[in-house]
């Protein structure tokens, strides 16, 4: 093994690093109203905003760092930024894409600021920030129009351009790695990736890039239709610090594809699965003792690297996932 | 991370991955969708039919192409335009883009063009130092930026290398700028160290076959990692129009370039004999060209091929083997694969074989795409997939709709209008585009607003439009919540439309719990595409009351259940669920002692006496028609297929009565009994006429309800209906078996052997309504009979089958009794198997299996209920009373057990 490139690296060689649940269920708790949402700036703004959440790392940014402290408090070791919807694209949803600057920015100084508390106060358990990158609202491989197999509802340069910003935001606001995540379709994550090369080079930079794809059922293939297989070699032209899984599965679905991951990659490998499959109403109902016992399972098998939780996860599923985590060597790549 | 040697091979992707290790031999590139190899694909591609460009790409890779080639270089074509177009199109087949691409083109901009587009990890065709270093390294960067691997041609700023000298000197220069100056992966570049024709007359051309060999060879020795490929076929443009001299020339030139190294290359496969068979006398000719070994090599070779030209090979034109297949599977394969290139013409030719165009859609398209449907279902199928079945069904729909129209004197009349919404919230609208697509084939008008629809836009529209169905879909969780706001709403304006929903996150239970109570008119939740024309079909008939009613009763008793065992659900302790048992005043109550008690057989029953009360609706639905008979017979949508089966069935049945196939036997007994410990029921068999064993005392062990009940509601229990024996009345109650089932194996193997599935199907079909009118009929003989506690009964056969008779007769392994371990005490009980033949599997099945054994219960206040599920505190209590351990109780009452 070589020297370490970077701090989230040394750590990556010492143990299992944690990452957060959930941000939704948890900003479910507080039931924040349309008038929330909008807080004193947005009072006036044309559009309905209730459930953009990304917004309320500016209309409630204390809730944010309430929740990535809770999750820091239940173990996790990084915290991703709330910026799953953050950029233009998603954002023109709710006609805000001239705010997505800032909302990054923002979202990465609170996570960052949090965090720095935690390292503070223990400095040997240091704690980090990942800036997440969500998949957007639009494929790129993929027609909307089933009349029209060969149009696209969005392009390459579009994605590219968008992911551009968003990323040299999440820099500016001090996230340590940039997590390119819940990748549906290959296309629009490697339009992500290309953006944050050009950025690299531009700034004459390096910063570490995770990426977590996502297995959509039980054909064990993408959205866009790739296997485990080539979808990790459609992404593997970018020097990445690991490459995993979240979403769509719970963590004993996801498995038998986490495996498969594992025997093909020198990456490290993440995943943060949901809290088992939603039920019929759509809920995640899986408890953290079941999810511990599934997540256990992985780490027997030496698996994982990084592991923390998706949809339907909170910081009790994080804790337990932790506290297990704690008793496993890390998966040597 | 260190990475390691074995790793370094050439990786490429489309949907699946493919691995160049020394193991593959030689990677076959398709070349076949290459405008400058192809006239047809360029006028495919000019004329814009993309759909047979499509074929050419899909041949390709059925003929084991590896990796696909693609180029749009012609003067007159908008090369990025066609790329884009042509590429995206693939990404839509995913039989196609489960290869990797290779993106060929001599213009920077249509490369880039098609990297924007593909996912996988393509290869680029081609750069060179041609235009200089500093493009060279422009270019390669991007290449890697983009995430692919890269053909090198053996070019510079000086031109082609045309010996071997020249393409070392090349290839050795742009590989180390590559690996120094760019960090390209070496294992990502491939070199084509330019492919040229040989006997061609001239002498600098003698040894371009031989250098290549040699030159290939050193860049695999020398330059580590690097791959070589080329295109083959240029080796023969000497002989062109001489196919037989050409295919020899690159079998043998492909057999020694791959010997050199070369594992990747340009062929194409209908061009190629196979080295072995190559005529000795021709491959000697060819050898001596490839490897300039006689002077006279040329002269030899084209006299030969003077000698051979002429003897036209047999070009077969391999005919796909599917397509030789019968008509409904051409159809069904077709629309699974999603190939629209003759399903025209087999929609035609199915047009013509049915009596109504429309006809064709309604059976044998949909056959195809209830296929699809459950394979998506079943995740063996994706989405692209079935999107492209949905465009071949459309393609046919399209076909047959003039044909429908001309039938409706010319007037375009849709068969309804139906307004489709993603609802507010959610912008996924794939799944409802599917539906859309799908419906609109059916002759549906599809009135799409969209997606994030506020519910007030639906009601206008819906309004405004007069549509006769709403379709509501969602992909996230809050999309559940809105489409029940959304009933509510149009409730509140009264609009009596049927609605359905569907979506990856909607549920049959949540449509059936949270949105059904909240509308007046039909709510159905649609799991998938194929089956919505099914329902929309049967909410838009003109008598679509049954099946709405048959919907809305499935939904309740659905919702019930659910409530049942919804997670939330508390139940009682066994003790108090017993101080809450189903109250009968035993000192009022009415018990009526059997006429005759004891055991009695009928063997050799007259079959033909359960005609008459035979339940025709399950022999239906087990052919999967739904509705009830008689009506059924006349429903629009399957009337004529029912009443076909139905016919078929009678003939059936008469042949059975006639000859007898079937033999009906049947044992029942009836006992003096009653509770004891609340929940077990004793009985006293008395001896009889066939048992002679006196007095010996079986208990039937029933199971009760353990949910807790709204005020009022009872616990019950089987043993409710029973006195206790505290009570100090004797009561009484029965038990019996009944089969019809004997013959019908044979009778079934007899069908089987002369490939008639069908009857095969209908004998057991039939079979098993014997077997239940056989158990309807014993029932009324023991009520008005034998037990005959209603003496006086005057029941239709209808009133039967909605139960309206006095006293039930619930069957172990059925909702009140789902304990299977109680047909063991009734088979001790009765002897049925030394008295009738019916045996018990180790699972507890009947065989024959079309038997039903059950008990009665002549109480008037005896109802039929279903247990639902029953708490750890139960099931040891039971299995102390079974005698078996904890763990085998679970075993056998799983299902209901609540966790």
């Amino acid at each position: 093994m070589s020297t370490p490139k970077s701090k989230i690296e040394a750590e990556l060689l010492k143990r299992i690093l944690v990452l957060d649940g959930a941000m939704g269920t948890m900003l479910q708790q507080y039931n924040f109203s349309e008038e929330d949402f909008r807080g004193e700036r947005f009072k006036d703004y044309p559009s309905p905003l209730q459930g953009n959440n990304d917004l309320l790392s500016l209309t409630q940014p204390k809730a944010i760092a309430e929740v990535h402290a809770k999750y820091f408090e239940a173990g996790a070791d990084i915290v991703e930024t709330n910026t799953f919807s953050g950029t233009t694209i998603a954002m023109a949803d709710y006609d805000m894409e001239d705010l997505v600057y800032e909302l990054n920015f923002e979202s990465a100084k609170i996570a960052k600021e949090v965090a720095d508390k935690f390292t503070k106060a223990n400095p040997e358990q240091p704690r980090f920030v990942a800036g997440s990158i969500g998949p957007t609202n639009k494929t790129a491989s993929l027609s909307p129009d089933v009349n029209r197999p060969e149009y696209r509802a969005i392009t390459f340069n579009e994605l590219r351009i968008a992911y551009k910003l968003q990323v040299e935001a999440l820099i500016d606001g001090g996230v340590d790695v940039l997590l390119v995540e819940t990748i549906f379709d290959t296309l629009n994550a490697k339009a992500a990736l290309f953006a944050i090369e050009e950025v690299k080079e531009e700034r004459n930079i390096t910063i570490p890039i995770m990426v977590s794809g996502t297995i959509t059922d039980a054909s064990g293939r993408t959205l866009s239709g790739q296997t485990v297989e080539a979808f990790l070699t459609s992404i593997s032209h970018i020097p990445l610090l690991s490459v995993g899984f979240n979403c769509a599965l719970g963590a004993q679905q996801l498995k038998p594809y986490l495996q498969r991951l594992s025997n093909e990659t020198e990456l490290y490998t993440s995943a943060h699965p949901n809290a088992g499959l939603p039920n019929a109403f759509g809920e995640y109902d899986e408890s953290p003792k079941q999810m511990q016992q599934y997540i256990e399972d992985y780490l027997k098998d030496g698996l994982i690297n990084i592991i923390g939780g998706c949809c339907g996860t909170s910081p009790e599923h994080i804790n337990a996932i932790a506290e297990v985590s704690a008793n496993y060597k890390p998966r040597l790549n | 991370m260190a990475e390691s040697d074995c790793k370094k091979y050439l990786t490429l992707s489309g949907l699946e991955p493919l691995i160049v290790t020394p193991e593959s031999n030689f990677i076959n590139v398709g070349e076949r969708t290459n405008v400058t190899g192809s006239r047809k694909f360029l006028r495919l591609i000019k004329e814009d039919k993309y759909d047979e460009a499509l074929e050419v790409a899909r041949n390709q890779v059925d003929g084991g192409a590896q990796i696909l080639d693609v180029n749009m270089d012609e003067g007159m074509l908008d090369g990025v335009y066609a790329m884009t177009t042509f590429l995206n199109l693939i990404a839509s087949e995913p039989d196609i883009s489960r290869i990797p691409l290779m993106i060929d083109s001599s213009k920077w901009e249509i490369i880039e063009a098609g990297l924007q587009v593909a996912q996988g990890k393509c290869v680029v065709n081609s750069i060179s130092l041609k235009e200089g270093e500093t493009e060279f390294k422009r270019q390669a960067k991007l290449v890697k930026r983009y995430g692919a691997a890269v053909i090198v041609m053996a070019s510079d700023e000086t031109g082609q290398a045309d010996n071997y000298d020249r393409r070392i000197e090349i290839c050795k220069r742009s590989y180390d700028i590559l690996i120094n100056e760019v960090n390209f992966p070496p294992q990502d570049i491939i070199f084509d160290p330019n492919i040229f024709p040989v006997a061609t007359g001239m002498d600098e051309h003698r040894r371009n076959a031989l250098d290549f060999f040699e030159a290939t060879k050193w860049i695999r020795e020398n330059l580590p990692y690097a791959n070589v490929s080329g295109g083959v076929s240029n080796v023969s443009f000497s002989f062109r129009g001489n196919n037989i001299v050409r295919e020899a020339m690159h079998s043998s030139f492909l057999y020694h370039a791959i010997k050199n190294g070369m594992n990747m290359g340009i062929v194409n496969p209908t061009m190629l004999e196979v080295y072995d068979e190559i005529d000795e006398n021709l491959l000697e000719c060819v050898e001596d060209v490839l490897f300039d070994r006689r002077d006279d090599a040329t002269e030899r070779l084209l006299d030969y091929a003077e000698a051979v030209k002429g003897q036209k090979k047999e070009q077969e034109n391999i005919i796909q083997e599917w397509r030789s297949d019968p008509l409904q599977d051409r159809i069904t394969y077709a629309l699974v694969k999603g190939i629209d290139a003759f399903i025209i013409e087999d929609v035609e030719e199915a047009r013509l074989a049915s009596d109504r165009p429309i006809h064709v859609i309604e059976s044998h398209l949909m056959i195809g795409m209830n296929v699809v449907g459950d394979l998506f279902g079943s995740g063996k199928m994706f989405l692209p997939q079935v999107v492209k079945s949905a465009r071949v069904m459309k393609k046919a729909v399209a076909h047959l709709q003039p044909f429908i129209e001309a039938e409706k004197d010319g007037k375009q009349e849709f068969a309804g209008r139906i307004l489709m919404a993603t609802v507010k919230g959610d912008v996924h609208d794939i799944g409802k585009n599917i539906v859309s697509v799908v419906l609109g084939c059916n002759n549906y008008e599809i009135i799409d607003l969209g997606v994030m629809v506020p519910p007030e836009k639906i009601i206008e529209t819906a309004k405004k439009e007069n549509v006769d169905i709403i379709g509501l879909s969602g992909l996230i969780t809050p999309s559940l919540d809105e489409m029940v706001y959304v009933s509510k709403a149009l409730e509140k304006e009264q609009l009596d439309i049927p609605l359905i929903i569907g979506g990856a996150t909607t549920s049959r239970a949540h449509s059936a719990v949270k949105i059904a109570p909240h509308y007046s008119n039909t709510v159905v939740h649609i799991n998938d595409a194929s089956r919505a024309v099914t329902v929309v079909g049967n909410l838009l008939k003109n008598d679509n009351r049954i099946y709405k009613n048959q919907i809305r009763e499935e939904y309740d008793l659905f919702r019930e259940q659910f409530m049942k065992r919804g997670r939330k659900k508390e139940y009682l302790t066994i003790e108090d669920a017993r101080k809450n048992k189903f109250q009968i005043d035993w000192k009022t109550s009415e018990i009526i002692k059997p006429k005759t008690l004891g055991i009695q057989i009928l063997e050799d029953f007259d079959i033909t006496k359960l005609e008459d009360y035979i339940d025709w609706s399950p022999f239906f639905r087990s052919w999967d028609l739904h509705g009830k008979y008689p009506d059924i017979l006349k429903d629009t949508i399957v009337g004529e297929q029912a009443s076909d089966l139905f016919s078929d069935a009678q003939i059936l049945l008469k042949r059975i009565f006639d000859e007898k196939l079937l033999k009906a036997k049947a044992i029942f007994g009836l006992f003096e009994a009653n509770t004891v410990n609340d929940d077990d029921i004793e009985i006293s068999s008395v001896s009889s006429s066939t048992v002679e064993n006196e007095e010996e005392t079986y208990k039937f062990l029933t199971l009760r309800q353990q949910s807790k009940k709204s005020e009022g509601k009872p616990n019950i229990a089987l043993a409710d209906f029973i006195s206790p024996k505290a009570s100090g009345k004797q009561d009484h109650m029965g038990c019996f078996c009944v089969s019809t089932g004997f013959g019908t194996q044979e009778l079934a193997a007899q069908f089987e052997a002369n490939h008639d599935d069908y009857n095969s199907i209908m004998i057991k079909a039939l079979a098993d309504r014997l077997a239940e009118a056989f158990a309807e009929y014993l029932h009324k003989e023991v009520r008005t009979k034998h037990w005959n506690y209603a003496k006086n009964e005057n029941l239709s056969n209808q009133e039967l089958i909605r139960e309206s008779y006095k006293g039930i007769r619930p069957a172990p392994g059925y909702p009140a009794c789902p304990d299977h371990l109680e047909k063991n005490t009734i088979w001790k009980l009765l002897n049925v198997e030394e008295n009738i033949g019916v045996q018990l599997t180790d699972s507890l099945a009947m065989w024959p299996a079309a038997s039903v054994s059950g008990y009665y219960f002549g109480n008037p206040e005896a109802r039929y209920f279903g247990l639902g599920k029953i708490t750890d505190d139960q099931i040891k209590d039971y299995s102390t009373r079974r005698d078996i351990s904890i763990e085998e109780a679970e075993k056998w009452l799983n299902p209901n057990i609540a966790h």
